[in-house]
């Protein structure tokens, strides 16, 4: 905590890491961000996925310290390097736990059995300790075992089945979209359980499944398929009950604006903004009925009008006019867009091979105790020195001893 | 079963953008009045699946908040409550005198979460926007569909799901600073800002390179330094299955599963069966061999259902999966077995998605019914 800073949110609570890429590192970081202190582990022999095999990377260049998909899944943490299949390193883990107070591992289920570090093992060193399992389909049952990518346990869960077009095949989604639902869902599970922690005095294990966090958000459809034996499809953009509801091309090369029209009222004033053109005169054009029998010829003919016209001027425009519209912001845009500045989403700060990154804020404000990201991601080993000297105690010489040893590799 | 939660007073005020957050905080443990007004919560006609998937262990009760008498009673409400959620529009709370400070003033203790689609404040706070507008803000439009067509939003509503989850943890947040402080807080949350985290790298891209991710229909775009698009659906018999050409340690071994698969059904060629993987890097490889592949592997996949895809792939340990329909994912063994799905008034919902030690979390009470007796304002 800096001088003079507010206490934060986890103040005081220590969270080891084992496992790499999204699903359990970004539980970590958004505990770090809110001032516990987060152990990031890796081995040498095997480092964290995101280093290496995730573009981008500075200058296109693969390199350990270069990838950006690592830099901004574990800002703010300690980073250390540590064999645990070597019995010295284990200890070490077991030691550190001993003093923590969360667990977080996302390897595929009976990993961490086999290293010796499963949670009986764990909470017999500390009873109080909350660690949370997180793997795509849950520890137990028949597909426990399989092993993949969270882009492909997206389609799994039903998400990319939902994307695109009616007459094309699905379209994916930027990568492991599941992974971030169950990462929110992940610290919700810690975050109980610390609270269940404060009443038993006693910490717990956390099985959560990746492919079952999803599912809450495709409910509605489950829900409906399971009431009415009837399912709904991918359909663009349209939508069950606002009608026009569309993307539409801006002036200039792949801008776009969305469009909303959710009762008729809007529709007039949707009309009056663009002019009372000739076409949107039909009366049938006031009802939802009129303008859904209609919708493929509306599209045109918006897209006609948007067309002729800059994206934030429609935009403007429309929201003068109190009209649902949004500017389709594209991957430059977004570090533009007020909204985001407003809720301070990019942070800035200077990572030593990367550089100058905007590491993200959560996507909420907290009025007494807001997040406060403060420190790049760790470089592989960079805290080793001062977590295994620091926070356990290990002299110099031993350290060097074990570092020869390779315990820390 | 197992919640992990005490049994805090949640009055959840939320319209569909909240429903999810209060509906997680209710299946931890929490007891949930969802205050409706007179004839209940207007999504209850307009979208009653998403109601009823989220507002599944939640009580409720009837205020309407034009009335002083009922603003009165919830703000007795507020002096017991551990949290309040709510989703108006900014400044409405206020302008009723039930805004943070109001409360606050109440009850110091309690912690607030306000969910807007853009949060609080800023220069397009108050901006009308639905689940298409905020995706669309997020940049998460951006990246999904075809090249040749507009970009697309997932037609199944996301923006309100991703809004409560980091409701929940925002408001979970504020609750263990509490119980240090013993001071609530105001948890701002936009729902735009929610869905950055979908964007994964894609921003990075922009920020480091710039270079422009483009949305890339069935194929992927943001795993190769080249750009090299990478098929992820594939057609097969049946519908789409999910399946990578991947690098590291875990997609060498499941490359290599495949294509011994491919061979043992003499559907392998030849240079396919002796390509040396080892040297494979798929964050370099060239967009040549990466069609190669391509070519040969999909008439291999035609020729199987998902399901027998899915089997044979966790035979052999490769990386892929199911594009799973809502049918399928009903049907899944694995959820199945792990007793996913609960009835609730005759309607199957899915539970119980985190287990404490060993047992799992979930709504002990169904969809709240409400008063259809419309009252009037005096």
């Amino acid at each position: 905590m800096t001088l003079g800073a507010r206490a934060q949110a986890l103040e005081g609570l220590r969270v080891i890491e084992f496992g790499a890429f999204a699903a359990g590192p970004a539980i970590g970081k958004h505990a770090a961000n809110h001032g516990a202190q987060v152990i990031h582990v890796e081995t040498r022999t095997r480092v964290d996925g995101f280093r290496m095999n995730y573009p981008p990377f500075k200058d296109n260049q693969p390199g350990l310290e270069r990838a950006a998909q690592f830099a901004m899944t574990n800002d703010c943490k300690l980073g250390i390097t540590l064999n645990l299949k070597a019995d010295e390193g284990r200890s070490l883990a077991l030691r550190l736990i001993a003093v923590s107070d969360v667990v977080i591992e996302n390897f595929p289920p009976g990993t961490m059995k086999r290293l010796g570090l499963e949670y009986d093992i764990l909470s017999e060193v500390n009873p109080r300790l909350v660690m949370l399992s997180t793997c795509n389909q849950g520890q137990t049952g028949p597909h426990a075992k399989h092993p993949g990518f969270g882009t492909q346990l997206t389609a799994m869960s039903g998400f990319i089945h939902f994307t695109g077009w009616p007459d094309r095949e699905p379209s994916l989604l930027w990568g492991p979209y599941i992974d971030y639902i169950a990462v929110a869902y992940g610290l919700v599970a810690v975050l109980a359980a610390l609270d269940q922690r404060l009443r038993t005095g006693r910490g717990c294990h956390i099985d959560l499944s990746q492919y079952e966090t999803g599912l809450q958000l495709l409910a509605p459809a489950l829900v409906e398929y399971s009431t009415t034996g009837a399912t709904s499809e991918r359909d663009g953009n349209h939508d069950r009950l606002a009608v026009p509801h569309g993307v539409y091309p801006c002036m200039g090369d792949e801008r776009w604006v969305a469009i909303s029209v959710h009762d008729d009222s809007e529709w007039h004033r949707l009309r009056s903004a663009m002019g009372d053109p000739e076409w949107a005169q039909p009366e049938a054009l006031g009802s939802v009925s009129g303008r859904r029998s209609t919708e493929a010829e509306l599209d045109l003919a918006i897209a006609d009008w948007t067309r002729t016209l800059a994206r934030d001027e429609v935009v403007a425009c429309l929201r003068e006019a109190r009209i649902h519209v949004a500017p389709v912001n594209d991957m430059a845009d977004i570090f533009d867009d007020g909204q985001l500045n407003s809720m301070r989403i990019w942070r800035q700060l200077e990572h030593p091979q990367i550089g100058r990154m905007s590491f993200q804020g959560p996507a909420f404000l907290l009025s007494d105790t807001p997040a406060v990201i403060d420190r790049p991601a760790p470089l592989l080993g960079q805290h080793n020195r001062e977590v295994f000297c620091g926070t356990l105690g290990l002299t110099d010489a031993e350290y060097e001893r074990l570092e020869r040893a390779g315990v820390f590799d | 079963m197992q919640r992990p939660l005490a049994s805090y007073l949640v009055v959840d005020l939320t319209t569909e953008l909240g429903w999810l957050c209060g509906k997680i905080l209710g299946e931890f443990g929490c007891d949930v009045l969802k205050v409706e007004p007179p004839g209940g919560d207007p999504g209850r006609r307009s979208q009653p699946y998403a109601f009823a998937a989220w507002n599944l262990g939640k009580r409720s009760a009837v205020l309407d908040l034009r009335w002083a008498e009922d603003r009165k009673e919830l703000i007795e409400l507020a002096k017991k409550a551990d949290f309040l959620i709510e989703s108006f529009p900014p400044g409405y709370m206020h302008s009723i005198g039930l805004g943070w400070e109001q409360l606050h003033a109440c009850n110091p203790r309690l912690v607030m979460t306000s969910i807007t689609p853009y949060g609080q404040k800023g220069p397009a706070a108050g901006a009308p926007a639905s689940d298409l507008e905020i995706s669309a803000s997020s940049g998460a439009v951006w990246l999904a569909g075809d090249p040749d067509r507009a970009p697309v939003r997932i037609t199944l509503p996301q923006s309100a799901g991703w809004a409560s989850i980091q409701a929940a943890m925002g408001t979970l947040l504020a609750h263990y600073a509490r119980q240090r402080t013993g001071r609530g807080q105001h948890v701002d949350v936009s729902a735009q800002a929610s869905l950055v985290p979908a964007l994964v790298n894609g921003p990075y891209y922009w920020e480091i390179l710039r270079q422009m991710p483009m949305r890339g229909g069935p194929y992927l775009t943001g795993r190769n330094v080249e750009g090299v698009p990478m098929r992820n659906v594939w057609p097969c018999k049946d519908g789409f299955v999910a399946f990578a050409i991947y690098g590291g340690v875990a997609g060498r071994q499941s490359n290599r599963a495949l294509v011994q698969w491919m061979a043992k059904e003499n559907m392998a060629p030849v240079w396919l069966a002796d390509l040396d993987w080892e040297s494979f890097d798929v964050a370099t490889v060239k967009a040549d061999e990466i069609h190669r592949l391509e070519e040969a592997i999909a008439p291999f996949l035609k020729t199987l259902t998902k399901w027998q895809f899915l089997n044979g792939a966790m035979d052999r340990r490769i990386l892929g999966y199911v594009v799973s329909t809502v049918e399928d994912i009903l049907g899944d063994p694995q959820l199945q077995s792990r007793e996913v799905w609960r009835e609730y008034e005759g309607v199957i919902h899915p539970t119980g998605y985190a287990r404490f030690d060993g047992q799992q979390a979930y709504p002990v009470i169904g969809v709240p019914v409400v008063d259809e007796i419309e009252a009037t304002p005096t």
